[in-house]
């Protein structure tokens, strides 16, 4: 009998699509996994609305949990509460570090550079390669980098 | 009341679904790479938006049609769209100019939206707000380094708030539609959120060198679908003709 840990250690194994260093639990857009007295239900909610990752998100979702054996499942949208950043965990900010995307910062832009980790950093874009990306530049070691907006 | 609400969800839906068209028209031929990728990403935000929008309107018809049907197989006149958002880009300085003007009122009534008794409009409008406000930082960052830029790039976003300015008054415009709507506190009344506006634009363009046309001349016609301007069709043409040549073609 599978249980509710199962599926969240199966989700958590699931890379998101644009990012692969962190997984789809890791960025928070997993909100619920439930029993409903025949079969489990899996709540998703979107990062940005019109994010092109959503429906891969979903397809990732659905071909892991069958490859795991499992059918009696289906997969909810909910966009209220709407996702935040704040939700994206802590394990995952050094990982989006190491990987040389500066996590969200409350205070608006990134703190420190992921390369060099200066704080001498100027914003080039508030727009960047995906829809929860801005794009920055240090000025210590002259490199661009990705942040992820804070939302 | 379904009349209405559905009405009105068009016109969110459609003021969304025809900017972000727009603004796509600019992907791979904006002036810098940075602008190109901005305005791409914020065509995106929209077209999700109107996804979400024409969703709930689909929903709330309820005669089986869906967002794509009432995206994709509509004509002209079906369209509930601000006459604003179908005006053509012109030059980068009247799509910023565009942008800005929308954005100011979008962000105000999304905010006002996100107080709806209406439990769905609420939960979209509190999802799309966190992304509009992103929108105005930039397009009224633009606004003001275009028009306090070079005596070129302040001549031309002049004309383009000469331009542009007619069709503000038309998103405050408060018919039979949106009273019934704001009796039932389902949508804020937009006449209320005009000062605010005000406030908003008269600090950037005081800021951006720019003055404010004396005229008072007001284009109505494009949310109530009586009278859309002849740019709309020539965008349908464009947005619609995958499924008018192969209908319920597929990804």
């Amino acid at each position: 009998m599978t249980s509710e840990q199962d599926i969240w250690s199966w989700l958590s194994d699931i890379p998101d699509p644009e990012i692969p260093v962190i997984s789809l639990v890791d960025l928070g857009v997993v909100r619920g996994v439930e029993w409903a007295s025949d079969h489990w239900v899996i709540t998703l909610t979107p990062t940005y609305t019109g994010c092109p990752a959503t429906t891969v998100i979903n397809l990732s979702v659905d071909t892991a949990l069958r490859d795991k054996g499992l059918e009696n499942f289906v997969i909810k949208q909910q966009i209220a509460p709407p996702w935040t950043t704040y939700w994206i965990s802590t394990a995952a900010h050094e990982k989006l570090r190491q990987y040389g995307i500066a996590p969200p910062s409350a205070a608006g832009g990134p703190t420190a550079c992921p390369r060099c980790a200066s704080g001498d950093l100027e914003r080039i874009s508030q727009y960047g390669s995906t829809p929860c990306k801005a794009q920055w530049r240090c000025r210590a070691c002259l490199e661009p980098f990705d942040y992820f907006k804070c939302i | 009341m379904t009349t209405e609400l559905f009405e009105y969800l068009l016109r969110l839906g459609d003021n969304s679904l025809v900017l972000g068209h727009r603004l796509s028209e600019w992907c791979g031929k904006s002036p810098i790479l940075e602008e190109d990728i901005a305005i791409s990403n914020t065509a995106l935000d929209f077209i999700g938006q109107t996804q979400l929008w024409l969703g709930l309107a689909a929903t709330v018809e309820g005669q089986g049609r869906s967002a794509d049907d009432l995206a994709m197989l509509r004509d002209v006149w079906d369209f509930r769209n601000l006459l604003l958002v179908e005006q053509p880009n012109g030059n980068f300085g009247e799509t910023i100019m565009r942008q800005y003007l929308f954005d100011a009122w979008h962000v105000l009534l999304l905010d006002g939206l996100t107080r709806s008794h209406h439990q769905e409009i609420s939960a979209i409008a509190q999802k799309v707000v966190k992304e509009v406000r992103y929108h105005i930082e930039r397009s009224r960052d633009l606004v003001i380094r275009l028009g306090d830029g070079t005596p070129v790039s302040h001549e031309k976003m002049q004309i383009a708030l000469d331009r542009l300015w007619p069709y503000v008054r038309e998103m405050f415009d408060v018919d039979p539609v949106e009273h019934t709507l704001i009796e039932q506190g389902l949508i804020p009344d937009t006449s209320t959120l005009r000062a605010a506006f005000d406030a908003e634009v008269l600090k950037t363009f005081a800021t951006a060198t720019l003055t404010l046309p004396s005229s008072n001349f007001a284009h109505l016609g494009g949310k109530s679908g009586k009278r859309h301007s002849e740019h709309l069709g020539h965008l349908l043409t464009q947005m619609q003709w995958l499924q008018r040549a192969y209908p319920g073609a597929t990804w």
